[in-house]
């Protein structure tokens, strides 16, 4: 990118002065960094689309009130304050963008990728989005309706991927394990078993 | 504003690059870069929209030569320094040349945790109803204000229908500028990509934004003839 040659410096210029200021306190960036490096991922997701797959009436709570049954899990707090599930079917695949920034569940996927915040992305999911799910490797039946949620407002959307055929039985453990973040974004489908 | 951030239809910006998952920073100044944003704004001298508006308002070949974390590190200084909080010719010369100034808030390592566990909802109690509901058709307004909004260009002037209500929200487009919190009515409203495109679009595609109730109005009565 043009502009970051001299970025390094600038932020860590920011910082020492930030820090010197008394403004904020170095042990807590470390901490958010940590945070949202290690702890607070698309893991968490998974676990929530992994619960509905097996316990009808948690997919129910989630598809009525997305909040409270993300919450259940332990899955609270910034950028997830208010959350919609959107459930993938045979008929109708949801995606989801933020044209205008980078809106995104952190609390149940942690921080966007780098080409969710793109001009590539944001441009053309609304626009083109069979040929944007083509480049992530991904073709639906012409069948197939494609619904676009443009994240405009502090409203976060997680996609429900379909469920892999041949995972009867499957324990939620190992059913989380075929939850992609890109599933919960709508670029991808569950994993195969 | 029509900034360089509302990017939804534009074109020429090459193909999508997938990245594999758990890739959240490309250098150690990004870490820093989020960290710092996140820190500096517990102080509680700007709010969420206000940050979004600080990204959004840059000027456009700014805009769209900067990586993410350059944007959010570019926005940081403008609202530092709009707040009294650093002065730019403290950025200039790179260090500190005045003792800082009272803030709210500072974020503590141990309290980072509850902090970030507990967000901070944007949902608020009005005395007014909704003024729609799901199912209704409406239209979105044409508008170009010079501040911050939400409604993004392509969905200008578009009709569509209410598929949710999310309760009432603070509204943007004052709260970005520090004129309060002006909650309204925010619903999903839902357009058929045709509608938004025009022919070449899919015919059962569609395209859903969140609204706030300003951004509305009804589709109830004929379409008037401008000129009769």
């Amino acid at each position: 990118m043009a502009d970051d040659g001299d970025i390094a410096v600038r932020v860590e210029a920011l910082e020492s002065i930030l820090v010197e200021k008394g403004y904020v306190d170095p042990a807590a960036l470390d901490v958010i960094v940590e945070t949202y490096e290690h702890e607070v991922g698309p893991r968490n997701g998974a676990k929530v689309v992994a619960r509905a797959w097996v316990d009808p009436e948690y997919r129910e709570r989630l598809l009525t009130d997305a909040t409270a049954a993300i919450a259940e899990l332990g899955f609270t707090g910034r950028a997830g304050e208010h959350m919609v599930a959107l459930e993938n079917t045979a008929d109708e695949h949801h995606m989801v963008v933020c044209t205008l920034c980078s809106c995104y569940p952190w609390t149940v996927l942690g921080l966007p990728p780098t080409w969710y915040k793109s001009p590539a992305y944001r441009s053309r999911a609304v626009l083109d989005p069979r040929a944007v799910l083509a480049e992530f490797g991904v073709t639906l039946p012409p069948s197939t309706r494609i619904s676009v949620h443009d994240s405009t407002s502090e409203v976060r959307y997680l996609v429900v991927p379909l469920r892999p055929p041949g995972t009867d039985g499957w324990t939620e453990k190992e059913l989380a394990g075929l939850v992609t973040r890109d599933s919960m974004i709508g670029t991808g489908l569950a994993r195969l078993p | 504003m029509n900034g360089a951030a509302d990017l939804g239809g534009m074109m020429g910006f090459g193909p999508v690059l997938p990245e594999p998952e758990g890739e959240y920073f490309h250098a150690d100044w990004e870490r820093r870069a989020l960290a710092l944003t996140l820190a500096a704004g517990a102080n509680g001298r700007w709010n969420i929209d206000a940050s979004r508006h600080a990204r959004e308002s840059l000027p456009p070949a700014q805009y769209l030569t900067s990586s993410y974390y350059a944007i959010w590190t570019a926005a940081l200084e403008r609202l530092l320094v709009a707040a009294g909080l650093v002065g730019a010719d403290e950025l200039a010369q790179r260090r500190v040349l005045r003792p800082g100034a009272p803030v709210r808030r500072v974020l503590a390592a141990a309290d980072v945790p509850a902090v970030l566990a507990a967000g901070s909802p944007y949902d608020r109690p009005v005395d007014a109803p909704a003024r729609f509901g799901v199912g209704d058709r409406v239209r979105t307004r044409v508008m170009h204000p010079r501040g911050h909004t939400r409604l993004p260009r392509y969905a200008r002037g578009k009709v569509g229908v209410v598929t949710r209500v999310h309760g009432a929200h603070v509204l943007p487009d004052t709260n970005a500028h520090g004129a309060g919190e002006h909650p309204q009515w925010l619903y999903s409203v839902r357009f058929p990509a045709r509608e938004l495109w025009g022919e070449d679009a899919e015919p059962d595609q569609t395209v859903s934004i969140d609204a706030w109730e300003g951004y509305l109005d009804p589709v109830d009565a004929p379409e008037q003839d401008p000129g009769a």
